[in-house]
């Protein structure tokens, strides 16, 4: 029966996800050879044919229509079906699979992304609703030379071990310090609640979150 | 999920026009936490989604005259952060901040807190609101550790999620639902139902109303909430209780204590509210207050724990409230 509340992660499938890889062929490389937004896409690649935005206040969809992110300080142009979640079109339509998904029901983190200013989860954010916001990824925060503070720290006190929830802790910790730039060791525990490491790297987690505030001090935070 | 259809209407008239008189066929989209994962799982199929955020009219917190408004679709973080909800409601901050993860606080809203569906795993692995197979309830034989002590008769055994619930309802609050054809205002204990066939539902929003304000009379009370829980992390409460005290000098001339996570609704404890009336809080009143709160639970075969937590609670919120730390 599983446990309470959350940490449910159903077994079950979701029969409309298009599926990815199962012929050797990924549908993300796939695109990218072929060029996303080509007018040569054959049926079955978009999910649809991109149809007219709609009047104001009036429904769209459920074919796939244009919409517009903003993802770390740049504007993307992309083609979705309304129910396409923002981690789903970050990772399938922009190859950008720094956001996990994991559990894909707002429980366990991996997905987490600064939204406005604020962590949220990428898994329940509808991604032709995220349109207008400034999003940042994991992606966003540094580069493979120059590092943010926060990934720097996590390498210094070893907190990760599979890394699959290090993106989402990494940008969760960021939106904390930067609503926090000086917190105690029990606000860094409260304000990684909606985070999840099966491998149990908390240890280290909170380690690198304090050392990470104290880095970041005086503005050398990206 | 399945495929639907979306919109995002900028006024609340607009928003209500969309919407239809039955179940199932549009939904509303505010935080997105529990109606998204619902229509992952296929608990919701609707055909349309309504998103509700790009309303101006259901954001904002102010205080006038008559009291609080607190817009539906102000996020829990919102109202964590706002300063006069901290000063005259740390009871409602408390329930927010139990919601222990900062992106659910960041995208919840207080009307989704209202509105959200049961975490009951009967139902939310398919066997319906009531988690019945042929006919028949199999929560009280089966596994229902975290279900109802307290108004479990049946056929309802499920718990309400509600964290602002009994916060809300302890403060004498009201919610106002809209319709295309009208508007009214409800009482926030009148909004919690106990459905009585799989076809209800656990709050009295109709299908075609949109609930866009919750109203908190201005009335001077110390008020706390205190919850019990299995893990510190995100995840809900076993038990809470949240009590709002009028107080003449230093005895409480009238109380509310409201108990959440133990019945199909917030469940009123009122042999607890009549034994606090002309009394000063103390320890032990405080402990007979959570006795008389409990002493009519009925708990099922697993979960008769929660009985002497929620007891727990009711002394620690009335303590809390009455030292003014929440």
């Amino acid at each position: 029966m599983g446990t309470k509340g959350r940490c449910l992660v159903s077994s079950r499938k979701d029969p409309d996800v298009p599926k990815t890889g199962q012929s050797g062929l990924s549908r993300r490389g796939f695109m990218q050879g072929i060029g996303v937004g080509s007018g040569a896409l054959g049926a079955g690649i978009l999910e649809n044919e991109a149809q007219a935005a709609p009047p104001p206040g009036g429904f769209s969809g459920p074919a796939a229509v244009p919409i517009t992110l903003r993802i770390n300080g740049k504007s993307t142009n992309l083609t979705v079906e309304p129910r396409v979640t923002l981690v789903d079109a970050l990772r399938n339509h922009l190859d950008m699979t720094g956001a996990k998904k994991v559990c894909d029901r707002a429980t366990c983190g991996a997905c987490t992304v600064i939204m406005s200013g604020k962590v949220v989860y990428a898994c329940s954010v509808l991604a032709i609703d995220a349109q207008g916001k400034d999003i940042q990824t994991i992606e966003g925060i540094g580069s493979g030379n120059k590092p943010h503070p926060v990934s720097v720290a996590f390498v210094h006190n070893d907190a990760q071990q599979c890394g699959y929830c290090t993106p989402g802790f990494v940008m969760a910790a960021k939106g904390f310090l930067d609503r926090n730039p000086n917190p105690t060791f029990e606000q860094v525990e409260k304000g990684l609640g909606g985070n999840l490491c099966r491998c149990g790297t908390y240890v280290g987690v909170r380690q690198a979150v304090l050392e990470a505030a104290k880095e970041m001090k005086g503005g050398k935070n990206a | 999920m399945q495929a639907f259809e979306y919109a995002s209407p900028t006024t609340v008239k607009e928003a209500a026009a969309l919407l239809q008189n039955k179940w199932g066929e549009v939904d509303v989209l505010a935080g997105g936490t529990d109606q998204l994962t619902l229509m992952k799982e296929r608990l919701a199929t609707p055909s349309k989604l309504v998103n509700v955020k790009g309303i101006k009219e259901l954001g904002g917190i102010s205080a006038g005259k008559a009291g609080f408004r607190i817009g539906a679709a102000v996020t829990l973080d919102e109202l964590m952060e706002n300063a006069e909800v901290r000063k005259n409601y740390p009871s409602l901050v408390a329930a927010a901040r139990g919601v222990s993860s900062p992106q659910i606080r960041n995208m919840g809203t207080v009307g989704g807190d209202l509105c959200q569906r049961p975490r009951c795993w009967y139902y939310r692995n398919g066997f319906g609101l009531l988690g019945t197979k042929d006919g028949k309830s199999l929560i009280p034989g089966g596994e229902n550790r975290y279900h109802a002590i307290l108004g479990n008769s049946g056929p309802a055994y499920f718990v309400s999620a509600s964290s602002l619930g009994p916060a809300l309802i302890s403060l004498g609050a009201k919610v106002k639902l809209v319709s295309a054809s009208g508007s009214r205002e409800v009482a926030a204990d009148k909004f919690f139902v106990t459905p009585q066939n799989e076809n209800s539902r656990e709050i009295a929003l109709l299908p075609n109303e949109l609930l866009t304000e919750i109203l908190i009379p201005r009335e001077a009370t110390k008020n706390a909430t205190y919850e019990l829980r299995q893990k510190e992390a995100l995840d809900w409460p076993l038990v809470s209780a949240s009590v709002a005290l009028k107080m003449k000098g230093s005895t409480v001339a009238s109380a509310r204590v409201v108990l959440g996570h133990v019945a199909p609704t917030p469940w009123a404890a009122s042999q607890a509210e009549q034994l606090l009336a002309g009394k000063s809080i103390t320890e032990s009143v405080a402990e007979e207050a959570g006795k008389a709160a409990l002493a009519s639970a009925t708990p099922l075969s697993q979960n008769a724990y929660k009985v002497q937590l929620a007891r727990v609670a009711v002394k620690r919120a009335l303590l809390a409230a009455a030292s003014g730390r929440a």
